[in-house]
């Protein structure tokens, strides 16, 4: 608290040479705290701080339970393409890489759709589309995955060959990776990690959208009109101020995205057939990932499989928190630079 | 400077909302057709008239100054009307500033002079605006071509974020689609920032971020990017009103130096600005139940120095507003 004698000083003149200088130190300030302010504040502090809490328990019953895995394969567990729940041998040097293709497959498709979405949504939609188009977004994430994996194996696969097989006849002979090795087995085609990263790519957009489409309508409307000032269409507008502006909260947008790709589980163990090389023909039937793996090795696993499983868990847990935090980062950094004035 | 209301005035009706010129909210690219109610400006039949300049001019090379008129302009927000037929001559060459207290409706009228007016939702207007004789809402006449050729400046400096200084002052002829060689871009950004009075602050660093500079700066920077596309006209809403009395000195310096060059509007709630910046003046007045409407117009020192109308002598002499 701040307290002055009176009359101490008379005029916005610098005081020196008197005889009882005081120590030019910072001195101590308080600000006391009504019991009110510390009761709520408690409240929100426990409250914030569970959630560290849940998320160090997770991380520790992981560990615990996927040591003994650990120390039965050693390092091997990273350099192992198979997981032979019988003769356990574990390893996820194939289904680590693998669940990274499907999640990229699913970006390359997601986010294209997503941004456009969000600027049509933000900066062109009329009022009445633009709040329908909001909700129905929200509605996409609001649907359970195991509905949007069997659309995708009953609906989508059957529908979605055909353009396989052209792409691939096609294309195939130039970019290796989308040949398709013994393409006169019609199965060949089916199962793939494309078709599994369309699925997963609709389960994305919905978080890349409504994030991108905040930052988007965050961009200041000084600049807007500053564009538009100087004869800038509304395109022009958008390119000059909007997707500046954004650019960070995109970044951080996809990278969320990323992280729940490689999280989602049940779409992916529904369609997927399994295999355990890491996958090169993304058109080809067969991939994997670690959530599907857990998902469809769990019940059929003795205690060190499982914990094998948990490892692998771990794994995945350590990468998603990792992607998510820096996408974190790159969302807080954009929002504090991108305004220009003040 | 205005025009006599009993004399030019063809008898009209009060235009209800609706029936005049209703600004599209649907944005400034929309194709909607545009309707005016009121007759046209007597001049050239739109066929006659040139295409929209679309060349660039030196900004220091003399050119041919184009003035702006309005007759009639009356402005609503939804049922709200905030400017009642308001007629006023901005000669070509001049300062002109408009001045009156908060909620009169000048910087309404601003906007609608360079067509900012309609981007507002529910906002219309009646009347017309004439740059060089030809009405800016025309049907067929693009708000994007109305704005490069009627520059803005903006109250709070707007920079593009994320440009460099040489990239915001440059960003006007991309917006506009205007493909320069990058000899003839460079001479244009330089000549752009020596109007402004940026260039020997900033010409060594003109590839750091506009968003750097000081107030003042980012608001002279403002004022070379619309100098940039060679506007005829530059209008400025309360320009200095963000900055401290340095960087507002060497802003009226710069308006100074335009003079002559092209036409200005100036919004302020300066008094002694007005009289420092400016040629001739406007003085807005709106009570709480009527719309703002031009009480006295004409010469500054003329406003200023022997006003006609008692509210002016009120108002330029500190004693309401």
């Amino acid at each position: 608290m701040i307290s002055r004698t009176p009359g101490a000083v008379r005029h916005a003149e610098p005081v020196g040479g008197g005889g009882d200088q005081a120590a030019d130190r910072p001195r101590r300030i308080t600000a006391p705290v009504t019991p009110g302010d510390l009761v709520f504040r408690g409240v929100l502090r426990a409250a914030g701080l569970s959630v560290f809490l849940i998320m160090g328990l997770i991380a520790f019953f992981l560990l615990l339970r996927g040591l003994q895995a650990l120390h039965a394969t050693g390092w091997s567990f990273f350099t192992q393409e198979k997981w032979l729940t019988q003769s356990h041998v574990f390893g996820i040097a194939a289904v680590l890489p693998d669940g990274v293709i499907i999640a990229m497959v699913a970006l390359v498709i997601a986010v294209p759709v997503a941004l456009t979405t969000a600027v049509y949504v933000s900066e062109y939609a009329p009022e009445r589309i633009r709040s329908a188009l909001v909700s129905l977004v929200d509605l996409m994430a609001a649907i359970p995955s195991i509905v949007y994996g069997l659309w995708g194996l009953f609906f989508l696969q059957p529908r979605i060959v055909g353009f396989v097989r052209w792409t691939t006849m096609h294309l195939g002979h130039w970019i290796p990776f989308l040949k398709v090795r013994s393409g006169d087995i019609g199965a060949s085609y089916t199962s793939s990690p494309f078709i599994v990263g369309t699925v997963v790519s609709l389960m994305i957009i919905p978080i890349v959208t409504s994030l991108s489409r905040e930052v988007f309508s965050q961009a200041p409307q000084g600049e807007r009109e500053g564009a538009y000032a100087l004869g800038s269409t509304r395109w022009g507008m958008v390119r000059s101020v909007v997707l500046p502006f954004g650019r960070g909260g995109v970044v951080g947008a996809v990278m969320l995205g990323f992280g729940r790709a490689m999280g989602e589980t049940i779409a992916v163990a529904l369609i997927i057939s399994p295999k355990f090389t890491v996958t090169t023909h993304i058109l080809e039937n067969g991939a994997n990932s670690i959530s599907s793996l857990i998902a469809l090795h769990f019940g059929e696993s003795d205690p060190l499989s499982l914990s094998a499983l948990m490892a692998a868990g771990l794994v995945l847990f350590g990468l998603t928190l990792v992607v998510n935090m820096l996408a974190a980062v790159v969302i807080g950094r954009s929002r504090s630079g991108a305004a220009t004035a003040d | 400077m205005t025009d006599n209301p009993g004399v030019d005035t063809p008898a009209q009706q009060p235009v209800p909302v609706g029936v005049g010129y209703r600004a599209n909210a649907g944005g400034p690219d929309s194709d909607a057709v545009e309707t005016l109610a009121l007759p046209v400006a007597a001049g050239p039949s739109p066929a006659a008239r040139p295409a929209l300049r679309s060349e660039l001019r030196e900004p220091d090379a003399p050119a041919q100054l184009f003035g702006l008129r309005t007759r009639d302009v009356s402005a609503w927000f939804g049922d709200h009307k905030v400017l009642e037929r308001v007629s006023l001559t901005m000669p070509a060459g001049q300062v002109t500033a408009l001045i009156g207290p908060s909620g009169c409706g000048k910087s309404t009228y601003l906007r609608i002079l360079n067509r900012m007016h309609e981007m507002v939702r529910s906002a219309c207007l009646a009347g017309a605006v004439l740059l060089d004789g030809e009405d800016v809402y025309a049907p067929g006449r693009r708000p994007a071509d109305v704005r490069r050729r009627i520059g803005m400046v903006f109250q709070r400096p707007n920079p593009f974020p994320g440009m460099s200084i040489y990239d915001n002052v440059a960003s006007g002829l991309k917006l506009a689609g205007i493909k320069v060689r990058k000899d003839q871009r460079d001479h244009l950004v330089e000549s752009s920032l020596v109007s402004a009075g940026l260039w020997t602050e900033v010409r060594n660093r003109l590839r750091t971020p506009g968003g750097a500079l000081s107030g003042g700066q980012q608001q002279r920077l403002c004022i070379a990017r619309s100098l940039a596309v060679s506007p005829d006209v530059l209008l400025m809403d309360e320009p200095c009103s963000a900055l401290d009395p340095t960087s507002t000195r060497r802003v009226e310096e710069t308006i100074a130096e335009l003079r002559g060059r092209l036409t200005i509007v100036i919004v302020t709630h300066n008094m002694q600005q007005a009289q420092r910046v400016s040629q001739s003046c406007a003085f807005f007045l709106a009570t709480h139940d009527t719309p703002g409407r031009i009480v006295e117009a004409g010469d500054t020192a003329q406003l200023f120095g022997n006003p006609v109308d008692p509210r002016t002598a009120d108002y330029v002499n500190g004693r309401f507003g």
